[in-house]
This record gives structure tokens, sequence and C-alpha cells, in this order.
């Protein structure tokens, strides 16, 4: 068993592996992205896409049953922001915003989600929601999991767009060092005392990549689902040839896996097996990529129908069926009305592209309603509207989302991979301290939240809030408040960098005057005081 | 309630205090300080002690064996029952609590064993169990309490959560107890403080339209009235102890774990149902015994004197103590002369809220022989018997999220320590 007996050793070793790897990759990745409007790279049209038709379809029939009527489409500004909240984990930049408000070209929204898709932001900020689901969000044990590394893995795969069954088999199936092939840490996160532990795997696995819940079978037969505790035995078994050296993970040929018998007491051994459909587990190669196999397997529709739902959850803050890993079994054959089908036939057929998919349903009306629903006035109608999706969800935002976005309002230029390192890593820094502060939201981070006492206090009183709101030369508000002309265009800079959006006329009354009285540095003061009710506002922390 | 008359009320309320009004209200909550002894609404604190202690450096010393390490053993006012002679203070105190020394579980890792032994479960994939102090705060709620109900004091690696009771029922968390917690004063003066409130309130109305109910649900606006309902309480007064007396806070020890206990006592007066207070450090891998003598520096003033003042106060009979850590450690000590995690026969010493006080139950191996202790006491008993003292239906079962009942406790009471 590895053991640090020093503290002091444990908390330092990994920050300073932390700064080390992120200075490296920081300067390795500064490329030259030109600020301009971004061109139709003819990867994808999604827009006009057959499965986007079926998709808004499905949904008009919906709506249609249901007798409700749909909110209205939301504006370009507002889907900016919300693709910018979901995709990276923060808010448009004023530099973006401008780029798009001139942007006159066709099909605007579709070019930039592509742009927004290649963008860096992305598949850091994507690999940090996906790895949740597959590492968990524990501490994990020292040395043999190494999170940061498995990160980076993630998001470069994201970012070259591999294959999702690829990627999955290999977090699956890898051996190695949990340095030098990251993907092993899907293995090694379920090391507890030194012991991989494969009850947690098999749990995991079924859960991750199938959307299935499996793991009360551990230690009974489920109650209501068809989970048998042998199939469970199966499952785990398939990993229970898995040792850790010092080469890393390795598959040991030689080692028997046995489990007690609750009636006999004995050990007995298991064989790896999997809870149905046995033929499409492949006879050859070793436990866990004959599981590999198996799970991505091509007829596999649990396989394809589960990263359709957690996308859709990313995407919306809600997922598609909750919870979002416990999906109920899929039909005999594909139907056009079940949205998992459709999105996830699509999927597989163009070989399990998760951009193609990510941009899929950010091309579909359902993402591009509007949050503001008529029927939302009255608690009798407003839950049917929500059930059928007739209006986007409020859903509370991740807390890397809140200060990702107090990050990126309180800076007139994009922060991104082509800022100066330091900077990159003030966020990198900034989000750690803030997520602690704020309260992570652990492995279920699609499960409905609502906010805290302490939230609200850190968000009114906290530091960060403080920072970021403060009116130096170096922060938005302060080259807001003193290079902006004229009262009403600085009012107009400080709600498009919070919000993305231009004040109301109710807003702009209570606003202005505050503005056009102020002389010198007091509207110093008065553009801190609007940053620090836009960072307060409902609108600011809940997606929308 | 809208957020009008709320902000207008509360601005009101942060000018009065700068006006010196404040002192003219009454101190620490009259209605909380008058009840005492059994008619008081109960409490649960928890005294944790991070990092899992050695109960062979605490409450179940062997010394002269080849496991005992450097400790001895003194008499305590148990007739018959000794503890490590690091906590001479604490041994003068004991017969306010009960000790138990056959605690079992299955975790021996930092982060799953401290989950048990917050909530009496083990950790599931797909269910965060709540903590017990968030099962008591949420089954015996307070309205007039307007500071939170669970309250962490100290910096603890791994808080005690109100799991699937919803996120409102994680605790409070003070990491410099004494000071007043974070983020509770507004980086601004009351004009400006006034004039952002004003500001929300318009803000927050462009975005209530169309949202209406959505909105209310999301509790945005009732975290931010009570947030500001906090920031300018009276009872906020109990996290700060400059009102002390020097004799007490010294008795108490000045450190953060002492001051965190002296806040607890303050924090019970007013009617705080849960609070944790944690010390770390016990985590002693290598030269346990010196770990264990700089931890029992802290520790045994303010422990008991916590207990003498509990009880002289006459607020022991409706506050259950606890002190616990989430597993022992090693008899067998390693080469590094430490101690290593040790989830079977661990001690805790529990009392107070009416329960049994001087009993001591089970026992370890003096030769460290047999892992197991006699009379093993589960995780889950021990809670359902806070959980029936503090007057929770511990076997009451919650829908959880996921749909699957739940037990708020899986246990059974401990008859030896029910009065």
């Amino acid at each position: 068993m590895v053991r640090f007996p020093f503290p002091i050793l444990k908390t330092l070793l990994p920050l300073c592996v932390v700064v080390g790897v992120f200075a490296i990759v920081a300067t390795a990745a500064r490329t030259n992205v030109v600020h301009q409007p971004p061109t139709e790279s003819g990867r994808v049209a999604v827009e006009t896409d057959p499965v986007v038709t079926q998709v808004d379809r499905l949904f008009a029939r919906k709506w249609a049953d249901a007798g409700v009527t749909p909110a209205n489409p939301v504006d370009d500004l507002a889907i900016l922001r919300r693709l910018s909240q979901v995709l990276h984990g923060t808010v448009p930049s004023l530099e973006e915003i401008r780029l798009f408000e001139a942007d006159a070209g066709p099909r605007r929204i579709e070019r930039w989600v592509q742009r927004m898709l290649e963008d860096r932001r992305f598949s850091d900020y994507f690999a940090r929601r996906l790895a949740r689901v597959y590492v968990g969000a524990d501490e994990g044990q020292f040395v043999v999991f190494r999170r940061d590394r498995f990160w980076a893995w993630l998001g470069e795969q994201l970012q070259t767009n591999r294959p999702y069954d690829e990627v999955v088999r290999e977090m699956i199936s890898e051996r190695g060092l949990w340095t030098g092939e990251p993907e092993v840490n899907f293995i090694t996160a379920a090391v507890n005392e030194g012991n991989v532990d494969v009850n947690k795997l098999a749990g995991r696995t079924v859960r991750a990549f199938l959307g299935q819940r499996i793991d009360c079978a551990q230690c009974h037969n489920h109650p209501f689902a068809e989970w048998k505790q042998g199939q469970f035995e199966g499952l785990a078994a398939c990993f229970g040839k898995v040792s850790l050296s010092a080469v890393g993970v390795e598959d040991n040929r030689k080692k028997p896996y046995t489990v007690q018998d609750r009636v006999t007491l004995k050990d007995r051994e298991v064989a790896a097996g999997v809870p149905f459909h046995e033929e499409w587990m492949p006879a050859d190669g070793t436990e866990r990529q004959r599981l590999a196999a198996w799970v991505t397997h091509p007829e596999n529709r649990r396989f394809e129908r589960a990263i359709v739902n957690r996308v859709w959850g990313l995407m919306f803050g809600k997922a598609w069926i909750e919870p979002v890993d416990d999906l109920p079994d899929p039909g005999e054959s594909r139907s056009s009305d079940d949205l998992l089908d459709v999105l996830g036939a699509d999927f597989r057929e163009h070989h399990c592209d998760l951009k193609r998919l990510v941009a899929t349903v950010a091309a579909t009306h359902a993402f591009r309603l509007s949050s503001e629903h008529v029927d939302f006035e009255s608690p009798e109608k407003a839950l049917l509207i929500e059930e059928t999706w007739a209006a986007f969800p409020l859903t509370r935002l991740r807390p890397e989302q809140i200060i990702g976005a107090m990050l990126q309002a309180s800076s007139i230029k994009t922060i991104d991979q082509n800022s100066h390192w330091v900077r990159r890593a003030f966020r990198f820094f900034q989000e750690l301290n803030f997520v602690k502060e704020y309260g992570d939201l652990g492995d279920n981070e699609l499960a409905e939240h609502s906010g805290t006492i302490p939230q609200a206090l850190l968000r009114m009183n906290g530091e960060f809030a403080k920072d970021r709101s403060e009116g130096s030369p170096f922060t938005a508000a302060g080259r807001i408040a003193g290079m902006s002309p004229t009262a009403d265009g600085c009012l107009d800079l400080c709600f498009l960098v919070c919000l993305t959006r231009h004040p109301t006329a109710e807003e702009v009354v209570q606003f202005l005057p505050q503005l056009e009285k102020s002389r010198g540095n007091e509207r110093k003061d008065v553009v801190e005081d609007i940053f620090w009710t836009l960072y307060n506002s409902a609108e600011f922390s809940w997606g929308h | 309630m809208t957020i009008h008359s709320v902000s207008r009320r509360d601005f009101l309320r942060v000018s009065a205090a700068t006006l010196g009004l404040s002192f003219a209200v009454p101190g620490l909550g009259v209605r909380a300080a008058e009840a005492r002894g059994a008619e008081r609404q109960k409490s649960f604190l928890t005294i944790w002690l991070a990092g899992g202690p050695s109960q062979l450096e605490t409450w179940d010393p062997h010394p002269g064996t080849d496991i005992g390490g450097e400790v001895q053993a003194i008499k305590t006012t148990i007739p018959d029952v000794q503890i490590a002679d690091l906590y001479p203070q604490t041994a003068e105190q004991l017969h306010h609590v009960s000790v138990i020394r056959s605690l079992v579980s299955k975790e021996g890792d930092h982060e799953r064993a401290a989950y048990m032994l917050h909530t009496g479960y083990r950790p599931e994939p797909t269910l965060v169990h709540p903590s017990i102090g968030a099962i008591a705060s949420h089954e015996m709620p307070d309205s007039k309490i307007e500071i939170p109900q669970f309250v962490s004091l100290g910096n603890s690696p791994f808080p005690p959560r109100g799991g699937f009771l919803g996120d409102k029922l994680d605790a409070y968390r003070v990491f410099n107890p004494g000071q007043s917690g974070q983020n509770l004063r507004p980086n601004v003066d009351n004009d400006r403080q006034g004039r952002r409130l004003k500001n929300l309130e318009v803000v927050s109305q462009s975005f209530r339209r169309g949202r209406g109910v959505r909105l209310d649900q999301t509790l945005h606006q009732h975290t931010v009235e009570a947030a500001l309902k906090m920031m300018t309480s009276e009872q906020l007064k109990a996290f700060q102890v400059d009102d002390e007396p020097a004799a007490f806070r010294d008795a108490y020890g000045r450190e953060s774990f002492g001051t965190g206990c002296l806040v607890a006592r303050r924090l019970l007066e007013v009617g705080v149902r849960s609070i944790e207070v944690s010390l770390n450090g016990f985590d002693s891998h290598a030269n346990n015994h010196v770990a264990h003598v700089n931890r029992a520096k802290e520790l045994d003033p303010a422990l008991a004197t916590l207990f003498k003042d509990l009880s002289d106060r006459d607020l022991l009979q409706s506050t259950v103590v606890l002190v616990i850590g989430e597993f022992g450690r090693t008899p067998k000590i390693n080469p590094l002369k430490g101690r290593d995690h040790w989830p079977t026969g661990f001690s805790c010493l529990i009392g107070g809220g009416g329960l049994r006080s001087g009993a001591v139950l089970g026992a370890t191996d003096p030769k460290g022989e047999k892992a197991a202790p006699e009379d093993p006491i589960e995780v889950a008993n021990l809670y359902a018997t806070v959980l029936k003292t503090l007057g929770i239906d511990y076997t009451k079962e919650i829908i959880t999220p996921i749909g699957r009942p739940m037990k708020y406790c899986d246990g059974t009471p401990i008859e030896q320590l029910l009065n």
C-alpha cells in the first residue's frame, strides 16, 4: 500500500505537478486563432440536417398532444450565452459579442457552434464535465489516481474528435501507467486501500456507459429491474484479473477471480460474463477487452442512448430522462417518438461523433426556445410546460460556470488558449478555490439542486465577487468606467459583459441616472455597484 | 414575499445597525437562553477528530503491552475506567459521558470512512446519505433561528453534508472559529449597499417576467433574503468570543479548536440544532505518539472545559455530545513509529441529551491479536441511539430523489446507553 507520511508533501506534490503541467501545456497550446467571424467549415451542416428535422417534429407532436404552445424562440445573443456556458463553462467576452453582433452572414449560430466546438475551451471544459461520470468526484487514491492526466487525455480525445466508442473501449481495457496511459485512471479511480474495487468498476461501467444502475444487484437481486446478483458478479469478474504493479494497470491472466458464496461461505470462482446479449461479447482478448467490445457493440443501443441522454443533460442542465444514469430498457426497435433513439441512431451512423451530437442538439428548436413562458405565471400550468420541454429549463449553473462567467465578465478580452498563461493559470486556481467554497455538486451533478445561503453570501460579500467587480485599470469594470464616453454606452457595456444582453427600459430608468449623476471617481463606484448587482442576479447564476 | 419589501426592510436594518441601535436590542436570543435542563429542545454536538485518532492514545490505553506505545493510563471520575495520561483534565470530567471501545466499520479510507461516520451508511455510488447533523436540523427546524441550523467549525477535509435532504442542509462552514463567519459583511458602506439592493430588485423583476413559478422553485430569492437576514442578525454574535471572560477563553484554549468549542457552546445557547467542531492532525502514520501528544494539548483542555461548561449551564441535558473520528489506529506500531488505519475496535465518547453517563461499552484485545473487539458496536447502532435520544424517529423512511425509500438510520439503539 502506498502511504505518504508527510501531509505537507501530500498537499504540495500534486500542486507542483499541476502548476508544472499547466505551465508547459499552456505555453505549448497557444495557437493563432484569427479574431474574425467564423466561416463555413462545411464539416457538418446541422441546421438543415434530417436528424434535426426529426427531432423538431418529435417535439411538435409532443406539444400538440399535450395541448401546449412552446415558448418563443430566444434571441441570438441569448443563444450565444447559452452555448458559451454549456460548451466553454463561461460567458461570451465583449470581444466575441462585438464580433457576433457584426456578423451578418447566413446561418450565424451554426457557424459559431462549429467554432466553439473547435475552440480548446470546449474540449477542456467538456472533458471535466464528462470525467466526473467516468472517474467520479472523490479525491481518489493518491499516486495511482491522476485526475489531471485523465482530464488532459479526455480533452485531447474531444479536441481531435475521436469516435466515442473508441474512447470508451480504451478506458475500459487499456493497460499501463496512470501517467503514461491516462485512460487507465478509469480503473485506478476505483482503487481503495491499495485494492481495485471491482464491484465499483462494474457498477460504474454500466451506469456511465450504458445508463443503467446495476449497483444494487451487488448485494441482492434488483427488486424491479431484471438485474440478478449473478449477473453483477459476472460483470465484476470482467475486472477480476486487473492488478496494479510498477508498470501500472495489468491483466493478470493467472489470477482467478473468486467471491465468497453468501450461502456456503466458501470461495467460488466466477467467470467474466455480461447480463444480456452474450453474443455481443467476443471470445478473444482480455476480459476487459471483451467487456469493452460488448459495451460499445453497434447493436447495444443502451450505449448510444446513455451518451445522448448525458449530452442532452449537459446542454440543457437537465437530462432528458432522470436520473441521467437510470434509463428504461430500450424498445424492441428504434422509434421516431423516442428522442434517445432518434439522436442515438444518428450518433451511430456518424461513427459516434460527439461534436456532431452536440451541434445537433444545439440546432434543435427545443434548444433555442426561451426560458420565459406565459404559463410560468401559473403554478397549475407550469408543471406541464416543464414536463413537455415547451420552454428552456431554468437550472443551477455549476460553480465552475459561475466563476468562469465572473472571470470572463471582468475582462474585456477573451480568456482562452491565446491568453497569457499567467492569466489562464489565474483562472485555473480561482476556479478551484471558488468551487471549494461554493460547494461541489459531487457525482450527481445533474440532479436538481437549489441554491444555498453560503452561496448567496459568497456572491454578495466574497472576495471573488469583490475582486471581479473592482474598478481597477485591469478589470472590465474599471475600463468601462474610465473609457465609455457616454453614460448609456457605459451601462450597455456593463450589461453586455455580465449578462450578454442590453438593459431593459426599466433597468435604464434605474441605472442611467446613477451614471449620469456621477462625477470623476464616483463613476467607478457606480459601475462597481452595477457589476455587483448583475453578478448577484438570479439571471447570472442560473442557466436559462 | 417580494424582494421589494425585504430589501427595504434589510436596508433599514443595515442603517439601524450603524446608528448603534443594535445595542438596544436584547443580546443572544432571549428565548433560547430561557429553557434549561430536559425542557430544552435538544441539539447535537460532534467533536470530530479528523484523520482517525488512536484509541490507544485516547480512551482505550493498554500500557505496558506490546501494542501500548508510550502512554500510561490514568484514573478517571468513572470508577475502574482509565484513559490515556495525555488527558488529565478530561479524566476529571469523564463522568459526564460514556465510553465506547468497540466501534466497528468496514471503511478504512479517510473519505469513505468520514462518510460512514457522518451518516451511518457506507458510501453508495447512486445516492448521498444525509449526515446525522443534517437529519437533526431537518427534523427539528426552529423559525426563530436566523443563522444556519447546522454549523461546522474548523477546517475539516470532509465536512458533513445534507445529502438527499438537500444542499441547504450542508453544514455552514466557519473556517476560523472566533471570527465572524466568512462573507458576512458587505464590501461597501451602507449607502452603496442600499443602492445595490435596490438595483438588484429591478434586475430581478426583469428576469422574473415569464419565469415566476419556476424562479420561485429555484429558491434563489429565498436564499438571498435569508442571507441578508443573517448578515444583520443579532444571533451572529454567537460566532464571536470577544465578550467571553479571558479566563474562560484560556480554559478552552485560544487556538482554533478551543475557540471552536467555545463558539459551539454559544451556538447551542442560541438554539442551533447541530454543530461539528473539528480538530485535524490525527492521521499518525509516522511518529504516532508525538502526534497524539500534540493533539492532546488542544483537545484535553477544550474537551474538559466544554463538558464542565455545558453541565454548569445546564445545557448538557439537552445536548448529545459525541467525540469521534473516522476510525481508530492499528494496535501494531509500524517501522516509522506510526499507527495505520483501523476500523475495527475503535473508541468514542458519547453523552448528554439524557443518555446514560459513566458506562463503558466493549473492550479490545490488550495483545492486539484479535481484530474483533468484545461486544462490537456498529456505527448505525450508535446513530440510531443518537437520533432516538434527540427525539427523532430513526426508522422513518424517506423517498430519495432516485425513488428508493431509505431509513434515516439502519441500526438499533444501544440499550446500555439509554436511560
